[in-house]
């Protein structure tokens, strides 16, 4: 299976997320931003960081980006797409996703391991976990706290497309949202980072079932 | 033959009444703690300027790239 | 305005000025003058400090560099190398603390990058005054903001670092940035220029009037106009930072560079100057050529611009086409500005003529100033005071408290949460502990890191103070596992015309060296910041050391947060505590005075050695050493950090408790170790001081009949954030 990294200028996760994606035995491709072209990959990851230093507004300009187009079309069809913290940010920007990340409530940057809890398995990249699991999931954003207007808030909350809620909320988030998905439920977007822990050496690896749980959603042996 | 003059145009961008604005709040916070009172609200925006042919496409590009309607609301004029 | 004014305005002196005309025969023009003037600025030229910093050891095993180019390298294993440096950026955090410490963050990066590394750690050490005042406050919280936002953004995890409050550095905050690079060993670039021929690229952000400070000169080509156009605070651009380190790594995987320079202060001058007189050769540079971002710049300007995020390379012909692509793929500005000549100048061209050219080995060689040593008379004094007669305190429980909530001891984690230390999946040990520890993929080697330094200690004893930052550095190493290798430093002091802080300057530099020479870790980097006083009155002498050391196995670290209910409590060491210097004659009495404890070196290896074998051997991973307020201080952070109770009994019977609980030592190390390898410790620590003290268990920090607290008061003490409107606590006791 090949799972695509997207990389805008100021990307700094990327590398994290082919790291990650390489140890679930699938094989990471590095996207650039100025090539309309997603390869032919099963799957695409748009990773954290600050594309275009967070100009304007944290993915903002990104999402203008010649590899949002067929990276929209891939996602109109089903394809599965995880937007990770700045990428989560993008997504909301080019309208895959309901909302928006403002400032963190205490106005500052927020870098920690918080509880989480999995709410929903039906989505590719939560289809390991079972709802309820319980998570510590690195944070590390300015601008992480989710906003949608009421009706979009119900609709989510209804629809069962809060995919990760905060148990111990680090910025202010509506409903102590850390994640949630599209109405297809094939786009996710997540701020925490699960690829920071995807390993036993940095401390746990409860985050690697995100990215092996899209290969398990494939078909692909885990 | 007319000779090209840029306008210069000035756009405001502010958070759409209702939204959660941490920053204003921060500073309305900040500005009794430094002697300064009668302070209502506050909200903090940004300020974009621009030198353009022409003033007909300010909308569009507020509207797809400067503002972010869900959460901001804008506003545009011709400075000079 | 005659020419003494003009020289004098740019901060030469009279007997520099006579020195240029010497060496270059004849009377130089403005550009020509402003070249020297940066060059020999203390910054760049080192004028009060090269003797002394001759000093310092710079061999070792591992030491594939050492000092003379943009940073350091040690072999860490396996193939690979660290790049480290420190560097300050006070003055200018002074004024704009966001972008000073930004810029600063920017600014090491480069230097590191410039070696060919890849950028994968950042530390901090910071000082500042007392929090109760709002203008250090503002400093603090703003410094705080810039180093997150610089090296978030930019990707690079800020992993480890130190603050520390005192008056003295009221007005003038010191601000250091270290970072750390990794490199195949085989593949760092040095910053030499040769190859007769080989064009000059700049690349990166375009080129403004950054840094170019306001001098009050009537010259026919500076209006008014020009003048309210000159930004004097560099603002930093982390993504432009972010592209220039992909651009420049990319550059160098491609095998394109002869070799790289940052640009920092003095912009163009320096970087081109340094690499002409390091290869011998001559560099011509045409002004015209730099890409700009204003209008109507002068040669000299355009020479001297200290705009960020920009660096120099020298390319053979062939290349420079697909160096200024891979640029362009970047979204960078570049350009070929220049080329490498056989005469040893730098030359400066404009509009087709020649604007000034100076030998590039004259700029290099500042003249070098030595001055008296003088034993300062404030020395004496301070340590006069009979500290037996200082007051016990009635609850030894409350001054726990009181040193617990203290800014200088206190949990620093609404610093580092404001940094993201993780970006990179490296970090081993997240910040909180002894040192930052981070692996190396694909490998099982590792490597760990420290800034230290106690302010307070270098002002009571400059020589002891240096040598005991040295010593520090080495024991939160060995205390995490790793072995120390090499240091850079950052020496931040007083004006050196200023007999005291002259005396402060040579003595710590003479404290270190023969710290560096026992314990066998040689100086590979550093920087100098001298002039750091407000109102006339200097810093503590603040020479700040950051030191490297290596895991052969990164799987073998030990952390200060007890583990298990029941281990043994083990005090390594020979246990001399003195009040003298000590947190808590400041934080509980409000006095800083006392002679601190003298560093004993050896017994410093002996203990540090020892525990690392300990660790090592995977016998132990729970340690933690004694430094600012003593033993109960350092029981307080190992129960908070494993949430895990204490009993102990003070290992000094017939001493005062005070001294006992609260007087520091250097060469202290506790240990939690299961009961039943009690014996194996043993066998390791063979040699050494060491004695049991106790053992772990429960909810509350016990310590012979003079301190009985729950986990839940030292937490609510300890756990303060910073940023909070303070109201100091406890304070002074009695």
């Amino acid at each position: 299976m090949r799972i695509g990294v997207t990389v805008f200028p100021g990307s700094n996760c990327d590398r994290d997320a082919l790291y990650a994606i390489e140890r679930t035995g699938a094989a990471p491709v590095e996207l650039w931003h100025a090539d309309a072209d997603l390869k032919g990959v099963d799957a695409v990851v748009v990773p954290g960081g600050f594309s275009y230093g967070d100009y304007l507004r944290p993915g903002a300009i990104a999402r203008f980006s010649k590899v949002m187009k067929p990276l929209e079309d891939f996602a109109k069809g089903g394809g599965p797409v995880l937007g990770v913290c700045n990428g989560f940010q993008v997504l909301t920007e080019a309208h895959l996703l309901p909302g928006a990340l403002l400032r963190n409530v205490g106005m500052r940057f927020v870098c920690t391991r918080v509880p989480a809890r999995v709410e929903t398995a039906k989505t590719p990249w939560t289809s390991l976990f079972e709802s309820g699991d319980r998570l510590t999931l690195p944070v590390a954003h300015n601008e992480g706290n989710y906003f949608a207007d009421e009706r979009t808030l119900r609709e989510l909350e209804d629809e069962e497309r809060v995919v990760l809620r905060y148990l111990d909320n680090p910025n202010g988030s509506l409903n102590d949202i850390a994640g949630i998905c599209n109405a297809a439920r094939n786009v996710v977007g997540l701020m925490p980072h699960p690829e920071r822990v995807s390993e036993e050496a940095l401390g746990s690896d409860e985050g690697l079932k995100v990215f092996e749980s899209v290969l398990s959603f494939a078909g692909v042996r885990v | 033959m007319l000779e090209w003059r840029p306008m210069k145009v000035r756009v405001l961008v502010r958070p759409k009444s209702g939204i959660l604005d941490p920053q204003g709040e921060a500073v309305r916070r900040a500005l009794p703690a430094l002697g300064f009172g009668g302070v209502g609200s506050v909200h903090v925006g940004r300020l974009i300027e621009m030198e353009v042919e022409s003033a007909e496409e300010i909308d569009g590009m507020c509207r797809r790239l400067l503002a972010n309607p869900t959460i901001e609301e804008y506003e545009w004029e011709v400075v000079s | 305005m005659n020419v003494q004014e003009t020289y004098t305005a740019l901060g030469l002196s009279d007997f520099e000025y006579d020195r240029i005309l010497e060496l270059m025969g004849r009377a130089p023009n403005y550009l020509e003058l402003s070249l020297f003037s940066v060059m020999w600025s203390e910054h760049c030229g080192y004028k009060n400090s090269r003797p002394l910093l001759k000093q310092f050891p710079n061999a070792g095993s591992r030491v594939l560099q050492g000092p003379g180019e943009n940073a350091g390298v040690i072999e860490v294993g396996d193939g690979w190398a660290l790049v480290f440096k420190m560097e300050s950026h006070n003055h200018p955090s002074a004024v704009e603390p966001y972008e000073g410490a930004a810029t600063g963050v920017g600014g090491i990066i480069r230097d590191v990058l410039a070696m060919g590394a890849r950028p994968v750690a950042l530390l901090d050490s910071l000082r500042l005054g007392p929090l109760e005042d709002e203008r250090n406050r503002y400093l603090f919280r703003e410094v705080v903001r810039g180093i997150g936002g610089y090296g978030n953004a930019i990707g690079v995890p800020t992993v480890g670092g130190e603050v520390e409050f005192a008056p003295a550095y009221s007005g003038n905050p010191l601000v250091n940035a270290m970072c750390i690079g990794l490199v195949r060993a085989d593949d760092f670039l040095r910053a030499r220029a040769v190859g007769e021929g080989n064009l000059v690229i700049l690349f990166g952000a375009k080129t403004g009037r950054d840094g170019i400070h306001g001098a009050t000169f009537a010259s026919d080509e500076l209006s008014e106009e020009s003048e309210e156009k000159r930004p004097n605070v560099q603002v930093g651009d982390p993504f432009a930072g972010k592209m220039l380190v992909e651009c420049s790594l990319n550059l160098l995987e491609k095998d394109l560079l002869v070799s790289l320079q940052d640009l920092g202060a003095a912009g163009i001058t320096s970087s081109a100057s340094e690499m002409a007189a390091k290869g011998g050769v001559g560099i011509e540079i045409d002004a015209d050529l730099v890409p700009l971002r204003e209008e109507g710049m002068q040669p000299w300007e355009i020479v001297i611009s200290e705009s960020q995020e920009r660096m120099l390379a020298i390319v053979e012909p062939e290349k420079a086409e697909e160096v200024l692509c891979v640029a362009e793929r970047f979204e960078l500005a570049a350009a070929v500005i220049g080329r490498v000549s056989g005469h040893g100048d730098l030359l400066i061209r404009h509009e087709g003529e020649v604007a000034g050219t100076v030998s590039a080995r004259h700029l290099a060689d500042a003249p070098v100033y030595e001055r008296e040593v003088v034993p300062p008379v404030y020395l004496e004094k301070a340590r006069e005071p009979d500290l037996e007669k200082i007051p016990k305190p009635e609850d030894h429980g409350s001054a726990l408290l009181a040193m617990l909530a203290h800014p200088n001891l206190c949990s620093r984690r609404s610093v580092y949460e404001q940094y993201d230390h993780e970006v990179g999946t490296d970090t081993v040990v997240l910040p909180g502990a002894d040192a930052a520890v981070m692996r190396i993929k694909g490998t099982s080697i590792g490597f760990a890191a420290t800034v230290d330094c106690r302010g307070r200690y270098c002002y009571l004893d400059p020589k002891g103070g240096g040598a005991a930052a040295v010593a520090e550095a080495y024991r939160n190493l060995s205390c995490v596992g790793a072995e120390p290798v090499a240091l850079t430093d950052c020496l931040n002091f007083g004006s050196p015309e200023k007999a005291d802080a002259y005396y402060q300057f040579a003595s710590c530099i003479e404290g270190m060296a023969e710290a560096c020479e026992v314990l066998g870790t040689p100086v590979v980097s550093g920087n100098v910041s001298l002039y750091n006083e407000n109102e006339g009155e200097a810093v503590y002498p603040t020479p700040a050391v950051g030191m490297v050391g290596v895991f052969d196995d990164v799987g073998r670290m030990a952390t200060p947060g007890i583990k298990r209910e029941g281990d043994a409590l083990v005090l390594v060491g020979d246990f001399r505590p003195a009040l003298g210097g000590s947190e808590y004659l400041e934080v509980v009495h409000g006095r800083v005075v006392g002679a601190p404890a003298v560093p004993d070196l050896t017994s410093e290896k002996a203990v540090s050695d020892a525990v690392r074998r300990a660790i090592s051997s995977g016998l132990v991973n729970t340690a933690h050493d004694l430094s600012g307020g003593g033993l109960a201080v350092a029981l307080a952070e190992m129960s908070l950090m494993g949430s895990i109770g204490v009993e102990a009994q003070l290992p000094l019977p017939g001493v005062r408790q005070d001294v006992a609980l609260f007087g520091e030592v250097g060469g202290c190390i506790l240990l939690a170790v299961p009961e039943e390898k009690l014996g194996k410790l043993e066998a390791i620590l063979e040699g050494v001081h060491h004695t049991q003290i106790g053992h772990t268990g429960g909810e509350r920090l016990k310590v012979s009949g003079s301190v009985d607290l729950g986990l839940d008061e030292l937490r609510a003490a300890y756990e303060r954030d910073l940023f909070e409107r303070h109201a100091p606590e406890g304070g002074h006791l009695g």
